[in-house]
């Protein structure tokens, strides 16, 4: 599982990261550090142990199908970078 | 009067000794003299401070002031609040106007407290330093050439140079507690689900936890009282009684041996190889007074300690890589100025807005993600996680609380480890278990180590059962009636 930069560079376009070669290069090592300290867990013997994602046995909670909430979006709308007639504006993707 | 606690403003308050006004304009004062040097915040607005103290005097004036009515409290920025700018400590974040209060911004306001600005902190709460930060790097008050720790590291270091009466943190591995061992405070993170995640923006969401910053135990069981209770906003917002973190502070007051009958755990893990002598030796005095106060010390075991930072650099990267995902240059925050395309646009924002720590633990998160790694890396890690949980359990069979260090070290200095992550992430090895397990842990101030000719803050862990934060702040209390370590000031403030 050892990494090169064309992993880098995949895994980063994957996060949506632009990157460069240069960078790629001491991103590489960097994550090879932190990637060896991770596969240490490799070594536990984890079969048959049930995963944990919360500490306290709850579930998720269901609530009642009503409306809750107030249209902001004049508010919500003010910090976005650009706007137009309500809608947010992004490059074409359409042709 | 900067060095009062909570409970002594609150009764000068009352007594019309003082106007929240003027303790809030101290306080201000006081952040104009020294936050050029320290940074310890990010954004005031004495405007918007002082319209909430007046209205705080006014409540008072009415004889309806609760316990922190009037009392200005600094807010880490990473809890959104409505007006203020909210950056979390990230260029993504720079113009970010709150359009909405967190939960906890909604309960201090209710409480009456002033919100006396916004504390720096590693970016995205990712760091154990504080250097991470978009707006420069904050100084610890002890010796400003070190680091204050991170991330909640401008709450601590405000806290230590009394530029607030108190400070709210974050908590995801370590974030309140190391930082409040570094500077010499009080912090706490509370069992996973106690305080509320709504408006508190997203690191790793199965580990985040708000928590009080202070000078004391006291303090904290106060700030506790305002900061807890179950919103359905946050879905792992857990469904409790009310409690009042105050109300088993007074017996032990005044007592030869309040302490007697508690069983005070000592993981054999945390005293082994990695920990500094000077900080053991201070730590090992601090559990010396545990014992004269009346606990019972019992050895532990918590065996598989060494594996919480390889679980935690699997975890809390993954969430953090879903989690940051949704900042895309589309709804708010930073936009790139060029780009061809819309992925063009997304690359180049996400290159641009985050920094380079937050981009290798996106980085990560998003490896251990991808096809064909998951079972390796995310489920392994959430499956040691049970196992790091039940370490716990096994030694709560055995004691009450469990005692130890907070970090391995006093404060390193500025740069020491910025270039070397793997060795910034093992500045947390006793305290990410907590969070892995969801328990509550605290630090709190324990003495001072020597280190190049400077006395240097050094911090007691203190690690509970669940639910068991009322335990563990009477007992920290206890400490604090016969040392006077968390009333140290840093000279020079």
């Amino acid at each position: 599982m050892s990494l090169n930069t064309a992993d880098v560079k995949r895994i980063a376009h994957l996060a949506r990261i632009e990157i460069s070669e240069s960078e790629a290069e001491t991103t590489l090592h960097k994550l090879s550090g932190i990637l060896g300290l991770i596969e240490q867990m490799q070594a536990v013997d984890t079969a048959g142990i049930t995963p944990m994602s919360h500490s306290q046995d709850v579930t998720q909670r269901l609530r009642e199908d009503v409306v809750t909430k107030t249209n902001q979006r004049e508010e919500f709308q003010k910090i976005a970078p650009a706007v137009e007639n309500g809608l947010y504006l992004v490059p074409k993707v359409i042709e | 009067m900067i060095n009062s606690s909570l409970k002594q403003l609150g009764a000068m308050l009352a007594g019309k000794q003082i106007s929240s006004v003027e303790l809030t304009q101290e306080f201000l004062k006081r952040i104009d003299l020294h936050n050029a040097d320290i940074n310890a915040y990010i954004t005031v607005d004495a405007e918007k401070s002082l319209a909430q103290a007046a209205a705080a005097d006014r409540r008072i004036a009415e004889g309806k002031a609760e316990a922190l009515t009037g009392i200005p409290v600094a807010q880490k920025d990473i809890f959104v609040a409505r007006g203020w700018r909210t950056t979390c400590g990230s260029r993504m974040l720079e113009n970010f106007i709150g359009p909405y209060d967190a939960d906890i911004i909604e309960r201090f306001d209710a409480a009456g407290a002033v919100n006396l600005g916004k504390t720096n902190m590693d970016e995205f709460a990712m760091g154990s330093s504080n250097e991470t930060s978009y707006y420069g790097a904050v100084k610890n008050p002890w010796d400003r050439t070190r680091v204050p720790g991170g991330s909640s590291g401008g709450s601590a270091a405000a806290v230590a140079a009394r530029l607030c009466a108190a400070a709210t943190g974050t908590d995801t591995g370590g974030s309140i507690r190391q930082p409040a061992s570094l500077c010499g405070l009080s912090g706490l993170k509370p069992t996973y689900g106690l305080v509320s995640r709504y408006g508190m923006i997203a690191f790793a969401s199965s580990l985040d936890q708000a928590g009080p910053m202070a000078k004391s135990c006291e303090d904290m069981a106060l700030m506790m009282n305002v900061m807890t209770g179950f919103d359905e906003r946050d879905s792992t917002s857990l469904q409790r009684e009310r409690e009042d973190y105050t109300r088993g502070l007074q017996q032990f007051e005044g007592r030869e041996k309040p302490l007697a009958g508690l069983r005070v755990g000592l993981p054999k893990e945390y005293f082994a190889e990695g920990l500094d002598a000077s900080v053991a030796k201070v730590v090992q005095q601090a559990i010396d007074e545990y014992r004269k106060l009346g606990a019972e010390i019992v050895d532990i075991s918590l065996p598989n300690t060494q594996l919480s930072i390889p679980v935690y650099y699997v975890l809390a990267p993954a969430e953090a890589s879903s989690n940051l995902s949704r900042y895309d240059g589309v709804r708010y925050g930073h936009r790139a100025a060029q780009y061809d395309d819309l992925m063009d646009m997304y690359c180049k924002t996400r290159a641009e807005g985050f920094g380079a720590e937050v981009k290798r633990r996106i980085l990560i998160g998003t490896y251990v993600l991808s096809a064909g790694y998951y079972d390796a890396y995310y489920l392994k890690a959430q499956q040691i996680r049970r196992l790091i949980a039940e370490d716990f359990a096994r030694a709560f069979r055995q004691c009450d609380i469990i005692l130890g260090p907070t970090a391995p070290s006093t404060a390193f200095r500025a740069g020491e480890k910025a270039d070397d992550p793997v060795a910034m992430y093992l500045q947390d090895i006793y305290t990410i278990a907590v969070n892995l397990a969801g328990l509550p842990g605290m630090s709190i101030p324990a003495g001072f180590a020597e280190v190049d000719g400077k006395q240097l803050p050094v911090g007691l862990q203190v690690i509970g059962n669940y639910f068991d934060e009322a335990r563990m702040l009477n007992a920290g209390h206890a400490y604090q009636q016969v040392t006077d370590w968390h009333q140290r000031m840093p000279e020079g403030i």
